[in-house]
């Protein structure tokens, strides 16, 4: 079974991140998304069970390299970072479209090829749309499982449970597919020195555009103005020596809030 | 950074605005047939937001048997037409309910299709714009017509910046996933006509099947994404969930709790709110024993007032705090009870 998961170098959220010029400033404390570690655990675990190999995939700048290492001492077996000064502001149409080019490179024959699956994170942690999932999907014309809490792969299918919204789920697609997962799916492993040390002589290619057969593309979303919202005023903060809960009381029911 | 184009005030398109609405089963008469199936509130309010921004005709589209009382109710929030495409169990899936949409876009060309920024909605949109060659984004509110073009707002990165963006090209149909717009739904106007909608569908759109579909589990009291006042148990409540309630429920809250609580199995996981959960905009949010990780915080952006009780002074909480209480919960917080009953008697 081959299984490309893609996966996203984001700011880690933690970090003071912002805008600029209405892109996201990237490349300070930029991590592995923490939501695509989920899907690196489901694709590296599923090998582990099936046999096949792991291609972890991803869309930016040089230096997105870094959560490609990071996928590779997670477990998987090569890495391909697409990366091209005119992808540079992407929106969601064109990440999918490049994407689901360089999978059916991957997979090197028809549609996707000797992919069997895809498997993404559920959100990127600095849009947060959980837009790629569905438009990947569409470019790739295979169906998507999405907000998986769990995956198994049968015989030529796969089957995925989801709780989503006041509703429990199972459904099942014929191979290949995409699946995206969700944080409830695994719990990610962290890797050891010995994982880490066999990640470095892992093979990483990098593709462009050209390499893909693509032609730059004007994203059709643009960002007119951006701007950081003001903060919140400092509030107050009590240390209980006994009243506190009283002092709360009152001034909710002072403001009318309850 | 580019200027936002001025527009003139009340700019329009000449075009329609497709808008997709879900159809729910009442619940005070969930056995009943599906003649009584009604468009969600959310979604008439989708409607009427899109009245604002077509000189044009409001199209809706429900996946279902739409009755009459659903066509009055859509026609009321200002459809002047109603597309129906009965596609049975299939049209709970997003592929599906995408492929109606792209459907819809063919025959009644408009100037852009809104759906519901939920899970769903968003996995709609994005198949939707793919197929279409067309635009699509998340989480827009404040949607406008300036020069021609759609516009709309969006905050990102946790809601600490907020944006506007210009969403499509010429001729192509974006298709936007917006927050439903605060509005008042005008009450049922005289039914339209509605009409049957012929989908195609796509092979890997029914290639989806559905192997089970059941009710999850859920809490018991008030709607969690819709609530006024919602209280939030934390890992500092332990498995003390009456702790919570018993602040809850005399305030008519709705519970929610953190990811940790629901890993616990303390609360079901319907009570999950932030980034894998519910994303909710109470006027009041209290948080119990909640220290305040940007997972669970990035789904309270929305909140008006956020009261914290936690006993860690350097919990980050406390930092968006409007008043924070750094105690004992299981002190604080029947004290808190104690009083709200008095003051309130």
């Amino acid at each position: 079974m081959k299984i490309v998961v893609c996966v996203k170098h984001v700011p880690d959220v933690q970090s003071e991140r912002r805008m600029e010029d209405g892109h996201l400033v990237r490349g300070e404390e930029d991590v592995l998304n923490e939501l695509d570690e989920n899907a690196v655990e489901a694709a590296v675990s599923l090998v582990e069970e099936h046999g096949g190999e792991v291609v972890a995939l991803t869309m930016g700048p040089e230096d997105a390299e870094d959560a490609l290492r990071r996928a590779l001492q997670m477990g998987a077996d090569s890495a391909v970072l697409v990366s091209d000064e005119a992808l540079a502001g992407s929106d969601v149409v064109v990440t999918a479209r490049t994407l689901a080019a360089a999978i059916r490179r991957v997979g090197g024959g028809q549609g996707t090829g000797d992919v069997d699956l895809v498997v993404t994170g559920m959100a990127s942690l600095d849009a947060l749309t959980s837009l790629l999932p569905g438009a990947l999907a569409a470019e790739l014309h295979v169906p998507a499982l999405t907000l998986a809490t769990d995956l198994e792969v049968g015989d030529g299918d796969v089957v995925i449970t989801r709780t989503v919204g006041a509703v429990r789920e199972v459904l099942s697609a014929p191979l290949p597919a995409l699946v995206s997962v969700t944080d409830q799916a695994n719990e990610p492993r962290y890797p050891n020195f010995a994982a880490m040390r066999a990640a470095r002589r892992k093979p990483l290619e990098t593709w462009d555009l050209a390499a893909l057969g693509l032609e730059p593309a004007e994203p059709s979303v643009a960002v007119l103005c951006d701007q950081e919202r003001p903060g919140r005023a400092a509030g107050i903060i009590r240390t209980d020596a006994g009243e506190a809960g009283r002092e709360l009381a009152a001034w909710l029911v002072e403001n009318q809030l309850v | 950074m580019t200027e936002i184009p001025a527009g003139s005030v009340g700019e329009t398109f000449d075009a329609p605005v497709l808008v997709l609405v879900d159809l729910e089963t009442p619940r005070a008469s969930a056995a009943e047939a599906v003649s009584l199936l009604a468009p969600s509130r959310a979604g008439l309010a989708l409607v009427a937001g899109a009245a604002a921004l077509t000189r044009a005709d409001v199209v809706a589209l429900a996946l279902g048997p739409v009755g009459a009382d659903a066509s009055a109710a859509l026609a009321g929030a200002g459809a002047t037409r109603v597309l129906a495409a009965d596609l049975g169990q299939a049209g709970t899936q997003a592929g599906v309910v995408a492929d109606a949409l792209v459907s819809a876009v063919r025959t009644v060309k408009p100037a852009v299709a809104l759906v519901l920024s939920d899970y769903h909605g968003k996995e709609v949109a994005a198949r939707a714009a793919v197929l279409l060659g067309s635009a699509c984004t998340a989480d827009a509110s404040d949607l406008r017509v300036r020069e021609g073009a759609l516009t709309a707002s969006k905050t990102v990165l946790s809601g600490s910046w907020s944006t506007t963006l210009r969403i499509g090209g010429a001729g192509t149909t974006p298709v936007v996933a917006v927050r439903a717009p605060e509005v008042e739904v005008p009450g049922p106007a005289a039914p339209v006509a509605v009409e049957a909608l012929d989908v195609v569908l796509t092979p890997e759109s029914l290639a989806v099947r559905v192997v089970s579909r059941e009710p999850a589990p859920t809490a018991s009291g008030p709607d969690l994404a819709g609530a006024r006042t919602v209280v939030v148990a934390g890992r500092g409540v332990g498995g003390d969930i009456d702790l919570v309630r018993s602040l809850a429920d005399p305030l008519g809250a709705a519970v929610g709790a953190t990811r940790v609580v629901c890993d616990e199995g303390w609360l079901e996981r319907s009570a999950q709110v932030g980034q894998t959960g519910v994303s909710i905009a109470p006027r009041l949010y209290i948080g119990l024993g909640v220290s305040g990780a940007i997972h669970h915080t990035s789904g309270i952006q929305g909140a008006g007032t956020v009261v914290a009780v936690c006993d860690d002074a350097e919990a980050p909480i406390f930092q968006m705090a409007d008043f924070g209480v750094v105690g004992d919960v299981t002190t604080v917080v029947p004290q808190l009870v104690e009083e709200l009953d008095r003051l309130r008697a």
